[in-house]
């Protein structure tokens, strides 16, 4: 009996919680991370109705065939109802898991825009890097033998390549607002993982391998980038920053850091 | 009570105290990690006392949290949740149930037993050995786990030990599951059919089949990072590494592939901690509504999808791990379709009070605090099955939610259900029930304290595994909301003490109990 009433409640403040706006994703500042919020919002009222339902039925059945003397009455089985609940069930559920590819498939599975700025991302212990190809749009051959951190030279850009004297690298990703951005993400060493919360984005840096991550950015903003993957006992402060900026402050910006690109 | 018995019933009570050591020193660690989590800059001296490299000055370091982290989630998984519910509760009554004498091969379980012992004493060693436990979390990713001290400290000895305690467990483990195989399969009672064991018999048998598979993998997936990292082999190192500015002379090795052996014991895992508990819900909500079963067949081909949809979802854990993104989509639409059986058994649960005329003992409560968690706790499954959802809650506070409550406190509810249901039958006294369902309300309270809102964490993007939070902007929002979950921990912690006191103090002084005190049906109640 007063389990029945507290499961209906802790259900019931459960729920509460999900109608505070304190707590929840930050502002969307793309396409993607919009769409996101939209499969996002109809999973939820699912999964909410769902878990509205079965606690309520639980409460209920508690608090209705509590011991009160009664005949045992139900049954200890029926065919009908078992075929009934676990087709529904399977439609609901997989019918999520269709509905969802869409987004899925929107980062991962379209393929590379030849107008997209590329920029290289590089993860160490405990910091992160980006190497833009400069004017000439070709990135420079790396040599790990002349990785350099002290001297500005994370990457190994090798002074003997040509393509790699107006490489630009820097702490922090700058990109253009609107414009697509293709970024190559690589690791130096262990697993890390690069995440911008208002992109709705998250991908696993992996040694040894050589991922892509395309977005476009839509909104101008300065937004955190948190490593996400266990890489040490620096993990928690590994920490990076995506500015977004207009296309005149990008060109600006991106005049300016070419300068004072000194050659090793 | 001999220490090296061969007696099952022994053998059963020796695992349930070595998981209930396990659960109170993993709860232990977890209350040091969620002070620290509100209160990084304190000094404490315990932590000196206990820890003098890791917190000098009574300064925690991040090290030692992390590695504090890496100890509880191993200790719970493995030390708890596969122990007690299978190894526990399975050795003592599988072989009661189905009517035989022991177990079909008495010395391989006391081996078994001991075998799970030697590990845990291993992986507590990690504490003390130079540079202390390790820091890459229960999952033990390479190359993060296979280069040795150079990425950080605890990643020498105490990484070492951890993986030869994972070994040894594996071992143990399997020699487990094939006992309870032998045993279903050869010594049921003359006329028993596989579809007349009671449905705890079924959770057993299945979950010995999974972890047969599951263990039989991870084994080889530990000793390959073991031979990678004192035989200096590549498996899962590849070429061009340069840690803490020092090339690294390997090459050709796959991270990802680590990642595949591990979850594909480790998914399968959820279940070898579920299934039992599962099967114990199952009769105790069947028992105390004066009902048998509903959908005995359902349920029982319910856990063998379970068990065998369990074997290809592993890469739900893998989403964002760089492995190709098409088989995401195999794999979530996987994923959704092993929920359908969980559902399924949802349905029949409260299909079987339907009707019924529900008796509130002390294990009634757990097993119906039981079912509302496993709802809640697998209701967001649907959110993290998905890749396209996934691609944000990977890794944040969302995903520690879910499997907290999913697999830790719901399984632990199901722990408790049986020991409160058969404790009459393993000392002769009942636990006190008043204490018992006492103990339930305010556990039940505190669950949903904790867990709930570390969802929430989940929809700030808070990462799990973080020492603290100090670093980020967006991380202020939530130190009020971790500051409430630290105080809820707290209360949960100290609501445990009501249940230690009542399993020792029932022991020895609990009401005596008649030879089949809730009128069940089932053998071990009516044969000795």
């Amino acid at each position: 009996m007063a389990i029945a009433i507290l499961i209906a409640a802790l259900a019931g403040a459960t729920l509460a919680l999900f109608f505070q706006p304190r707590w929840w994703f930050p502002e969307a500042i793309s396409a993607h991370a919009r769409a996101y919020d939209a499969h996002f919002l109809v999973t939820l009222c699912v999964i909410g109705c769902i878990f509205v339902f079965a606690q309520g039925l639980l409460a209920w059945v508690i608090f209705r065939y509590r011991d009160r003397g009664q005949a045992v009455t139900g049954s200890d089985g029926n065919n009908t109802l078992e075929i009934a609940w676990t087709s529904a069930t399977a439609v609901i559920f997989l019918g999520l898991a269709l509905a969802g590819q869409g987004i899925w498939a929107g980062v991962h599975l379209e393929g590379s825009d030849p107008r997209a700025l590329k920029v290289e991302v590089l993860a160490k212990q405990f910091a992160w890097s980006y190497r833009y190809a400069g004017a000439d749009g070709a990135f420079g051959r790396v040599d790990v033998k002349q990785i350099d951190d002290a001297g500005g030279n994370s990457f190994g850009i090798d002074a003997k390549d040509p393509k790699g004297k107006d490489d630009l690298t820097a702490a922090v990703l700058r990109v253009p607002v609107g414009r697509p951005v293709e970024l190559h993400l690589k690791s130096r060493d262990v697993i890390h993982n690069f995440f911008v919360r208002e992109l709705r984005l998250k991908q696993d840096v992996v040694p040894g391998m050589t991922i892509p991550l395309r977005f476009t950015a839509t909104k101008t903003g300065t937004y955190e980038v948190p490593c996400s993957e266990l890489c040490g006992l620096g993990h928690h402060q590994m920490r990076s920053s995506l500015v977004v900026m207009t296309e005149e402050d990008y060109a600006a910006w991106l005049a300016e850091a070419q300068q004072k690109v000194v050659l090793p | 009570m001999t220490l090296f018995s061969t007696d099952h019933k022994v053998i059963g009570k020796q695992y349930i105290g070595l998981a209930l050591f396990s659960v109170f020193l993993g709860m232990l660690l977890s209350l040091v990690m969620r002070f620290h989590l509100v209160h990084p800059d304190t000094k404490v001296r315990l932590f000196q006392m206990l820890w003098p490299e890791g917190a000098p000055g009574g300064q925690m370091t991040p090290e030692l949290y992390l590695s504090l982290m890496t100890m509880h989630g191993t200790i719970m998984v493995f030390f708890v949740l596969t122990t007690a519910p299978q190894s526990g509760f399975g050795n003592y009554f599988l072989p009661l149930q189905i009517g035989a004498h022991d177990m079909a091969f008495p010395v391989l379980n006391m081996l078994s037993f001991w075998t799970t012992a030697l590990s845990l004493g291993t992986l507590l060693l990690a504490f003390v050995v130079e540079g202390g436990a390790p820091l890459s979390g229960w999952t033990a990713y390479p190359p993060l786990s296979g280069l040795g001290k150079i990425t950080g400290p605890g990643q020498g000895l105490g990484q070492d030990l951890w993986i030869l305690s994972i070994a040894l467990f594996c071992v143990a483990s399997l020699m487990g599951a094939i006992n309870i195989i032998v045993t279903v399969i050869e010594l049921r009672a003359p006329g028993m059919g596989y579809f007349d064991m009671p449905l705890t018999c079924w959770g057993w048998f299945v979950t010995a089949l999974i972890s047969l598979f599951a263990f039989a993998v991870l084994l080889p997936g530990g000793v390959l990072l073991l031979l990678d990292r004192v035989a200096g082999t590549s498996f899962f190192i590849p070429g061009g590494l340069i840690v803490n500015d020092q090339v690294q002379g390997r090459s050709g090795g796959s991270p990802l592939l680590f990642q595949h052996l591990f979850w594909f014991f480790g998914h399968p895992e959820v279940y070898i901690a579920i299934l039992p508990g599962m099967g114990v819900i199952s009769t105790v909500l069947s028992v105390f509504s004066g009902k048998k079963v509903f959908g005995y067949k359902a349920m029982t081909v319910a856990m063998l999808a379970i068990g065998g949809l369990g074997f290809v979802v592993w890469g739900h854990h893998m989403f964002i791990s760089g492995m190709s993104p098409y088989s995401s989509i195999a794999f979530s639409v996987l994923t959704m379709a092993v929920g359908v059986p969980s559902a399924v058994k949802t349905f029949n649960w409260l299909a079987t009070l339907w009707g019924g005329r529900l008796r509130f003992t002390a294990a009634m409560h757990y097993a119906l605090g039981f079912v509302s968690l496993f709802i809640t706790g697998g209701i967001t499954g649907l959110v993290l099955g998905q890749p396209g959802l996934d691609i944000y809650f990977h890794d944040t506070y969302f995903v520690v939610a879910h499997f907290h409550l999913i697999m830790g406190v719901a399984a632990v509810f199901a722990i408790w259900a049986a020991l409160h249901y058969w404790f009459p039958k393993m000392y002769g006294r009942f636990l006190n029930e008043r204490l018992g369902k006492i103990h339930f309300f305010l556990t039940f309270v505190g669950v949903y304290a904790v867990f709930v809102p570390l969802h929430f964490a989940g929809f700030v993007g808070n990462p799990r595994r973080y020492p603290d939070f100090k670093e980020y902007e967006f991380l202020k929002s939530v130190t009020g909301l971790h500051m409430g979950v630290t105080h809820a921990a707290y209360f949960l912690a100290a609501v445990q003490l009501i249940f230690l006191f009542n399993y020792f103090w029932s022991k020895r002084r609990g009401a005596v109990a008649p030879g089949n005190p809730w009128g069940a049906t089932t053998r071990e109640w009516t044969d000795d």
